[in-house]
């Protein structure tokens, strides 16, 4: 029966097979991940519920764990409302362009060793020019709306992300400076060797300025000048209705789960076990060894500091997050930067 | 050295960092959220929900129609309308409250001289259609009929403070 197959399917041309079988890669990503972008909502109102002293959602399915089917159910069923005077085209495009790019940007994540669907070798290159393409999303919706506060919101998103995609940018140097490598495989194939062999150690400033401009990026809360509920009403969505604000919402629960995925292959050493080195846990099959496991762990731990972070922190000012931006983090990735050149020219610890 | 050490602090999120073992802490503290239809608050005996209009125990109506509570009512909600009966008493032909006027004060209960109306434990009810929030007697009286039990039991436990 599998000989059958076998020999059936080698005699499938080769035009055929190839992009069936890349097809059936991306179906392996973005399903699961749609599956986690769904079930981040939930635990989002059920992380910020618990931390307020509350249960959060609990009454749809067991222990409420149906309520993100029940969300889609009711968004999928709404009316899609065109604003008068609106850009039909970019209104509608704007929600499409805002989540393509936080799919895209999985292609070249490794889940495990050698497990990327595209293997390339500029893929920090390639990670910072998607993340960065989410924010047209933002700014077309915001244009698009024809409503002020729309604008408005789309303004800030934009000022926002430039100042916080340099830090970004430079706390990435930092990391290919350490790693001699654009290829996020061979990064973190480059931090083997146990918890404290991790990039996060010698690269601290910059890993705390990866993370939180990835907050940023987002529009995460202590961030989220483009929505600003309180000011704006919901800033560069509040004309989107349906599924088109649903969009909006997917992309940023997938620009989280990329931007903590990012952050774990980068300073965390994506899929490798913490425990190299350490003298009885490492022989253990499923602890000691690397692979996709690990990988998924850390992504999560870093997916819930993002929750984390939006139960306990208020939003900023403007003018503060500006000032973060430009006065405190490209300063300190820059003094960083020096720092990480000595320490790759003198060969410092065990690192470099 | 002051100045050095707030920029140490900020330097290394100090502040963020203890605002997150703050809510990292209550994420495990047990939850203050009463979940309603399975669990429910404690009441008091005085708790002011929907009326009722009590009747003695050989089955006359304790309303003299006295209107004390008609006069009394803040929100004007009740109206009455009262006669000689044959045997010589007032009492009231027409005893309606608006439900939807009622501001719940319970200073009907308070006013009434012969503890005649009264306002129950009771508060999950509801009205479909308009007219129905207006109460009238007979509804009123049902009400009380029904509850009696529990009403007495509340007014004996409320009787050393009044």
């Amino acid at each position: 029966m599998w000989e059958m197959l076998n020999s059936g399917w080698a005699a499938v041309p080769e035009i055929v097979r190839t992009p069936s079988v890349i097809l059936l890669q991306i179906m392996a990503i973005v399903l699961p991940l749609l599956g986690v972008v769904a079930y981040l909502t939930y635990a989002e109102r059920r992380v910020i519920g618990f931390a307020q002293l509350r249960v959060g959602p609990n009454r749809v399915g067991w222990a409420g764990l149906l309520q993100p089917i029940a969300d889609a159910l009711k968004l999928m069923f709404k009316e899609i409302v065109l604003p008068a005077n609106a850009s039909r085209f970019l209104f509608v495009t704007a929600p499409v362009l805002s989540f393509m790019p936080a799919l895209l940007a999985w292609a070249v994540i490794p889940f495990a060793d050698g497990a990327l669907l595209a293997d390339i070798d500029a893929g920090i290159l390639y990670v910072l020019a998607l993340t960065s393409f989410g924010v047209y999303g933002v700014i077309l919706a915001g244009w698009a709306s024809n409503s002020k506060y729309a604008f408005l919101g789309a303004m800030r998103a934009a000022a926002q992300v430039v100042a916080y995609e340099l830090a970004m940018g430079f706390a990435l140097v930092g990391v290919l400076m350490a790693a001699g490598s654009l290829n996020l495989n061979d990064i973190v194939r480059a931090q083997a060797g146990g918890f404290f062999h991790w990039y996060w150690l010698p690269l601290l400033p910059l890993f705390v300025v990866y993370f939180v401009s990835g907050l940023a990026e987002t529009f995460r809360l202590p961030f989220d000048m483009a929505e600003g509920e309180s000011e704006i009403v919901a800033g560069f969505h509040v004309e989107y209705a349906g599924m088109g604000f649903a969009m909006f919402f997917l992309a940023e629960y997938a620009n989280m789960a990329l931007i903590s995925a990012l952050t774990a292959t980068f300073f965390f050493g994506g899929w490798l076990s913490p425990l190299h080195g350490v003298p009885v846990l490492e022989s253990v099959p499923l602890l000691g060894g690397d692979g996709f496991h690990w990988f998924a762990l850390k992504t999560a731990f870093f997916l819930f500091c993002f929750l984390w972070i939006r139960a306990t922190f208020p939003r900023y000012r403007y003018d503060q997050i500006m000032r973060l931006g430009w006065k405190v983090f490209i300063p300190l990735t820059i003094v960083w930067l020096v720092v990480v050149t000595l320490f790759v020219t003198t060969g410092f610890g065990p690192w470099f | 050295m002051n100045r050095i050490g707030n920029f140490i602090r900020s330097l290394f999120l100090w502040e963020l960092l203890v605002g997150m073992s703050l809510t990292g802490r209550n994420l495990f503290a047990p939850k203050i959220t009463v979940r309603y239809p399975e669990e429910r608050t404690p009441q008091s005996p005085r708790f002011r929900g929907l009326h009722a209009l009590r009747r003695y125990a050989n089955g006359e109506e304790r309303c003299i129609a006295c209107k004390l509570c008609e006069a009394v009512c803040p929100a004007l909600a009740i109206t009455i309308e009262s006669e000689q009966r044959e045997d010589g008493t007032r009492r009231t032909t027409r005893y309606e409250i608006d439900m939807f006027k009622c501001i719940y004060c319970g200073f009907c209960e308070d006013s009434c001289p012969v503890d005649s109306i009264v306002e129950t434990r009771i508060f999950e009810y509801h009205f479909e259609n308009r007219p129905e929030q207006i109460l009238g007697k007979q509804q009123l009286l049902a009400i009380g009929d029904k509850y009696e039990a529990m009403i007495a039991q509340d007014k004996a436990l409320d009787a050393p403070y009044r």
